[in-house]
């Protein structure tokens, strides 16, 4: 009975993580802001629902897995944020017009592009 | 590293006497053995081992929090019809050393609320995040500085 309660709670919870991580891409203002969103919200949407797995079944087996697939995500999923990323300021994409670039950031970086809105 | 082998022995022993060679008995086992060799410690002049455990725990425990409070920040900021942040990008120096440290640090500051690492240049001693909330850069300095960074050059010290 209490297994069933935590079990409903954290697979809501992920989903409602992961409701969130999709509404961020379509909601925010500019490429970088929307890593944020995915980046955060579908790592805690997927640990929540892997933990959920590892509860409800319990053995071992299904645990270890659990953990593993959690850690490669924990792993994997920041450095695929930080490579769009880097790849969205380099070649100049568009940023959100509040955005205030430290003003060494692109010579440091060795970026070419300049006349983005926001920097300069 | 020696107290750590220790342990893994104590483990095995303990399983092996209890017969009970699963995944849970050796838990079992490694449990009672860290606790037996924390109550004999003076044994072993100059070891970190323990040290090195607790501040692995504390980073593992510390990031899950900022994770769960980051997240909650960006479904806030998701739900809510206007967008109050006001972004920037920020340079961060770095004290970490090494590429393990590093990559560590922007990982996991990733995931951490209202950073998210952009780019690191090639010496590898300044980090150049995107943050939420960038009305004061020497703020997000300093709490990457006595945060995250502080907490994983101690676990891997």
């Amino acid at each position: 009975m209490i297994l069933e309660w935590v079990l409903s709670a954290l697979v809501l919870l992920s989903g409602f993580f992961a409701l969130i991580a999709g509404l961020g891409i379509l909601r925010l203002p500019d490429v970088l802001i929307r890593m944020h969103a995915t980046t955060k919200a579908g790592t805690l949407a997927s640990g929540l629902v892997m933990a959920a797995v590892a509860v409800g079944f319990g053995d071992a087996s299904t645990i270890a897995r659990a953990v593993a697939i959690v850690l490669f995500l924990m792993l994997t999923a920041p450095v695929a944020a930080h490579m769009i990323g880097r790849a969205a300021f380099r070649s100049g994409v568009k940023l959100w017009e509040p955005t205030v670039i430290d003003p060494d950031a692109r010579a440091k970086l060795g970026v070419r592009h300049h006349g983005t809105p926001g920097g300069d | 590293m020696s107290l750590f082998l220790l342990n893994i022995l104590l483990a095995v022993a303990w399983a092996a006497l209890m017969g009970t060679f699963t995944v849970g008995g050796l838990a079992t086992g490694f449990a009672l053995g860290f606790v037996a060799l924390w109550v004999v410690q003076s044994l072993f002049p100059g070891s970190t081992y323990h040290g090195r455990v607790w501040r692995w725990l504390k980073l593992i425990v510390l990031f899950h929090y900022e994770l769960i409070v980051s997240s909650f920040q960006v479904a806030w900021d998701v739900l809510t019809p206007t967008q109050r942040s006001r972004p920037g990008i920020v340079s961060v120096p770095l004290k970490a050393e090494g590429e393990a440290e590093v990559l560590l640090v922007t990982n996991l500051i990733s995931l951490t609320p209202g950073t998210l690492s952009l780019d690191v240049t090639e010496d590898c001693n300044t980090l150049y995040v995107h943050a939420m909330f960038a009305d004061d850069p020497q703020e997000i300095r300093d709490q990457i500085e006595n945060g995250m960074e502080r907490w994983v050059r101690e676990a891997l010290a």
